[in-house]
């Protein structure tokens, strides 16, 4: 089968879409978008029912994409079962994005635009997962990075769209700056950058614990970060959301902001080579999943809050890493692709159906009002929060095993890990409870469509069994078999998001539990207003980064270096007035002037003759 | 003898257009158009006529025969000048950007010049012709002269059809070049002095003043001479403030003309002369040209930043990528070396359609100021689009051509120097700030109601889309160009074998 169809097809589709430039009919323009995707999901579902069944790698090369001297980088895909994994939920939550995307964009004058921008970016992010060296795999990185910002930015008549567009890649870009020079220190220490062919020559070449492995890969790390929103770079995540949310839910929750974890994952041998780095994988994904779960907490606007649980959760998956536990980063991934996707186009609903409203506490009631999303959000959330026996249960539950089991700083991370499961359950059920009880704030004036009901639907079942898939990862990772499950910590590991459900009841719905007294005061004023910001990381940025640069650029406004020339300029003139003031015209003036030149000169030539 | 034809062709034919006009006022503009397309289409079948593998071909300085084309006339004998001239690869590929860029800066000003229509496409073509010679001259009396050949027809398009500040910019870009040429001239005759020394004749050809002895003062005297007349060209940091004002007043063919092949100019001395020239004076030399290199790409971005007229930016974004030029040559690698000449030719394309946009936008708002510009893209979806475009090739996305040329030299200079390469890098983030600043200031943004404004038309749209499949296709597959330049860079590795250059790259 040709394989090269599946990137192909979307961007086809993009380049016609572009082409046209709007004058193409709406129902075409949306068959056209959603059907490319559609049909690509299919030929990955092939794809993957034949490496099932076989389970060979596959590897095709189009062409070379330059050669010079040993730097001959191809333009060549390599397929084996954790690009299969991630090809399929590129193609197939993108599909059902796509089709959500036709009802939630239809009023949109720029629809064509829209959907030109999704393929475009659904074959960027096709081509980051089945690249097979690390160049291409940085064009799909780049690709998908401006497909963002044209996404984010989508709504260009409004500039804070636009700020939050910049802000996004450029913040992204860099971590895509470190991960060039990653780039550049394999190529030159290994002499190339085809993924397969690098991992054996860096364990051929180089030691565990060695310098060089380390700087590589954390240089790769902080590409990872950027594009994964993870500290100290997850600043631009939350500001994205202004883009429309079917696009919050494909790129900003199921597919690109994980590209990072499958950065780390594809190169993992590199990343074993490096334990310094890998603790920093594990360190900075605790230290963001804490954060963002603190955060969400205080925000008011519903997809803010779900961005930062996406932080959140990807910050797992580092932890997933960071501790070798590569199969259960990826499977979190996946879960968490579904269940996240579902959330969000079910945010989507509730922002469609709801006048573009944002903030939770002007809904409420919506249980009664719009079933099925109520449905999709319960169970969208209960997965999120792990609640038991959801997909999210068992991928986040081998997560915090796998941080048990490491040795050291194994409790402490499991901890981490335990306390940011609490805070999920509570932001979670606060959304619920906040959202879909209580007294209706605004009434609907719309029921979503099948085109939107339909993927909901799917992806909650996808939500619900998700857990149950084996992923055909055994190939590609090394076996860690636990080595025995410590059955007090599985307990924990259960009972704590469902400690959390009870909180959420107890504090947002029952109301036997109240904050507000501490919310009132000023403490509790300052520290709400603290996790409401974002922890002020924002300002910081902005008084380190942001404002010396603008003043810096405004400070060189006129050219420091222009000032030297126009002295230059200035003195040839001054000299130049000066001497017009000898040429006076008088013969006089001439006369005695020639005379004393004269006589200096004899007087220098006697000096010098004796 | 084609050679000659060439820019024999571009000279007449500018003289045909100034008086095409005495027939009819728009008439000239087609006689530029006949003259640019009959001379590519006579050097592509000169091309196409060689023997079959000549292009694979390594030029071999001391014979004729292993150029694509020589030639040598004897002309002053006296004094060893001759009509030296010589084609390789390089070459080549810069006289056919020249020629295609020309037809570029000709669309571009199709309806833009409202007076002495004939005159003005006569110094369009002559500056063509200049730069012409200038890509081929191997005799460097006979480089000289096309180098001023080329600048004197420039400074009148500045200087008559400019903006407003015009006179003030048309002499600043004439004094920085005839002071720097100047400082080139008395390194050519002192070089060509040298060369009788050494060789017991007099000559100005290239040929014969490689490999020279060159140490102490007066080879470094020599070596600056050359690189500094180079570097006000390219132009680096900080001989580069004339190149804001000059592309800012010039009319739109002017501005694509100086960013698109006039400034490769500089870089094609520094790599076909300055270095091979003066190997060793140039490996010790290098540190500070990178650095040099490395401080244009970091200064150029920040103050591109720092504009509000939208063609000022481009300009100020011009000295940020061609500080990647410089550091490729001076990385002295082919990584390196290949880049720097990707980049020549990306950048040419890039800048073009930039500045193309900026005389349209001009056209239509009658401004450069992107204070009184935004959300343009209502009006102009399709000047948009391109405009998106092009920006984010210049901030070096993968898959067009800018990327493939900065990854290269980038690549190549981390075998050199890592941590230079570290600080260039800086440039990938600034040149996304000033991007997409520019994106957001002109096209995005709440749109002006009251403002009527239209589109590209055919002729505009299918300039831009020409570059625009240009782009794409150096960036998906830039091997035509990368293997029409390795024997050209074999060649240079050959003769500077046994230089320091050669030492201080890591094996």
């Amino acid at each position: 089968m040709a394989i090269w169809l599946i990137p192909f097809l979307p961007l086809l589709s993009a380049t016609l879409l572009m082409v046209s430039t709007g004058r193409m009919p709406r129902s075409l323009t949306a068959v056209l978008g959603a059907g490319s995707v559609g049909l690509a999901a299919l030929l990955v579902a092939l794809l993957a029912q034949g490496f099932l069944a076989d389970g060979q790698v596959r590897e095709v090369t189009l062409w070379t994409w330059m050669a010079v001297d040993n730097f001959t980088p191809r333009v060549a895909f390599y397929v084996d079962g954790l690009t299969i994994v991630m090809m399929s939920v590129i193609t197939g939550v993108g599909f059902l994005i796509h089709l959500y995307s036709i009802e939630f964009m239809w009023d949109d004058e720029s629809l064509c635009r829209y959907f030109a921008y999704m393929n475009l970016f659904v074959a960027a992010m096709l081509l980051l997962v089945m690249a097979d060296n690390l160049l291409l795999l940085y064009l799909g990185w780049e690709g998908v990075g401006v497909c963002s910002y044209l996404l984010v930015g989508f709504w260009y008549r409004d500039a804070d769209n636009g700020k939050a567009a910049r802000k996004a890649f450029v913040v992204t870009r860099v971590g895509d700056t470190a991960m060039a020079l990653g780039l550049f220190l394999l190529f030159t220490e290994l002499g190339t950058l085809d993924i397969q062919p690098l991992m054996v020559a860096a364990n051929a070449n180089w030691q565990v614990g060695d310098t060089l492995p380390i700087v590589a890969t954390a240089l790769l790390l902080g590409g990872a970060v950027g594009k994964s929103a993870q500290l100290p770079l997850h600043t631009w995540l939350p500001d994205a959301m202004a883009g429309p949310t079917p696009v919050s839910a494909l790129i900003h929750a199921a597919t690109m902001v994980t590209a990072g974890v499958y950065l780390i994952a594809r190169n993992y041998q590199l990343f074993l080579l490096a334990p310094p780095t890998m603790q920093a994988v594990a360190w900075i994904g605790v230290a963001t999943l804490l954060l963002a779960a603190f955060t969400a907490l205080a925000q008011h606007d519903i997809k803010r809050i779900l961005a930062y649980s996406t932080i959140s959760q990807i910050g797992y998956m580092f932890l997933a890493l960071g501790v070798g536990a590569f199969a259960s980063g990826i499977f979190h991934l996946m879960t968490h692709a579904f269940f996240k996707a579902l959330l969000f186009l079910a945010a989507g609903a509730v922002i469609h159906c709801l006048h573009h409203e944002h903030n939770i506490f002007r809904m409420g009631g919506l249980r009664t009002r719009l079933p099925v999303v109520f449905w999709s959000f319960l169970i969208g959330s209960a997965a999120l929060a792990a609640l038991p026996f959801t997909s999210g249960f068992y991928s986040k539950d081998a997560i915090l095993l796998s941080a048990w089991e490491q040795p050291d700083i194994g409790p402490w991370l499991w901890a981490g890990g335990l306390l940011g499961a609490l805070l999920t359950s509570i932001y979670s059920f606060r959304l619920v409870f906040i959202v879909f009880f209580g007294e209706a704030q605004t009434e609907p004036d719309r029921q979503p469509g099948w085109r939107m009901a339909g993927p909901l639907l799917l992806l909650c079942l996808l939500s619900l069994i998700g857990g149950w898939f084996a992923l055909p990862l055994s190939g590609v990772f090394p076996e860690n078999g636990h080595a025995q499950v410590n059955h007090s910590v599985e307990i924990i590991s259960i009972a704590t998001p469902l400690l959390g459900l009870l909180l959420a009841y107890l504090l947002f719905l029952g109301r036997q539990l109240s904050i507000d007294k501490l919310l009132a005061s000023p403490t509790g004023q300052a520290l709400k207003s603290f996790c409401l910001s974002g922890w002020r990381i924002d300002n910081l940025y902005n008084a380190l980064w942001v404002r010396p640069y603008t003043n810096l650029a405004h400070w060189w406004r006129n050219e420091p270096i222009d000032q030297l020339y126009n002295a230059v300029v200035a003195a040839s003139q001054w000299s130049h007035r000066t001497l017009l003031g000898l040429q006076t015209g008088e013969l006089r003036w001439y006369a005695t002037s020639m005379v004393f030149g004269l006589v200096l000169l004899l007087a220098i030539m006697l000096r010098n003759a004796t | 003898m084609s050679m000659l034809v060439l820019i024999g062709l571009l000279l007449v034919g500018g003289v045909m257009a100034w008086l095409a006009e005495r027939i009819a006022v728009n008439l000239s503009r087609w006689v530029s158009l006949a003259t640019v397309t009959v001379s590519l289409l006579y050097l592509l079948g000169i091309i196409s006529g060689l023997p079959e593998g000549s292009l694979q071909l390594t030029p071999d300085p001391g014979d004729g025969s292993s150029w694509l084309l020589y030639l040598h006339i004897d002309w002053i004998e006296r004094f060893g000048i001759a009509l030296e001239m010589a084609m390789d690869g390089l070459s080549l590929l810069l006289v056919v950007l020249t020629l295609l860029l020309g037809l570029v800066a000709i669309a571009s000003s199709w309806s833009e010049i409202e007076f002495k229509q004939g005159l003005f496409q006569a110094n369009l073509l002559w500056t063509l012709a200049g730069v012409c010679g200038v890509f081929l001259a191997m005799d460097l009396f006979l480089f000289f002269l096309f180098w001023e050949v080329m600048l004197i027809p420039m400074y009148l398009l500045i200087a008559i059809w400019g903006h407003e500040k015009r006179e003030y910019a048309a002499m600043k870009f004439f004094i920085f070049t005839q002071v720097s040429g100047l400082l080139m001239l008395l390194a050519i005759v002192m070089l060509a002095w040298h060369g009788q020394k050494v060789n017991g004749h007099l000559s100005f050809s290239y040929f014969d003043l490689l490999g020279l002895p060159l140490q102490g003062r007066s080879g470094w005297i020599m070596m600056l001479g050359f690189f500094i007349a180079f570097t006000v060209k390219l132009p680096s940091f900080p001989f580069h403030t004339w190149l804001p004002d000059a592309h800012t007043q010039a009319p739109t063919a002017g501005s694509v003309l100086l960013a698109g092949i006039l400034l490769k100019t500089g870089a094609y001395g520094l790599l076909r002369f300055c270095i091979p020239l003066f190997p060793d004076l140039s490996a010790q030399f290098a540190p500070v040209a990178m650095g040099l290199g490395a401080a244009g790409v970091i200064y150029g971005a920040v103050l591109a930043f720092a504009q509000t007229d939208f063609k000022r930016l481009v300009a100020y974004s011009s000295v940020s990528h061609m500080g990647f030029v410089l550091l490729g040559l001076y990385a002295w690698n082919n990584l390196a070396l290949q880049g720097a000449i990707m980049q020549m030719v990306a950048h040419g394309v890039s800048t073009a359609a930039l500045f193309m946009m900026a005389g349209a936008l001009q056209q239509r708002l009658h401004t450069r100021d992107m204070r009184r510009m935004g959300g343009l893209w209502h009006q102009a979806p399709r000047m948009g689009a391109c405009a998106m475009f092009f920006a984010v090739a210049s901030l070096g996305l993968p898959g067009l051509g800018n990327f493939v040329a900065e990854f290269l030299v980038l690549a190549g200079l981390f075998a050199v120097q890592p941590w230079l390469t570290a600080i260039a890098a800086l440039g990938l983030i600034t040149a996304a700030v000033y991007s997409l600043w520019m994106i957001q200031q002109t096209f995005q943004g709440k749109p002006d109601e009251q403002r009527s404004m239209s589109d590209f038309g055919s002729r505009e749209m299918f300039a831009m889309t020409a570059m625009m499949i240009a782009l794409v296709a150096l960036g998906v597959y830039p091997q035509p160009v990368l293997d029409l330049a390795q024997p050209v860079l074999d060649g240079l590795h050959g003769l500077v074998q046994d230089s320091m250059l050669v030492a201080q790259v890591r094996p």
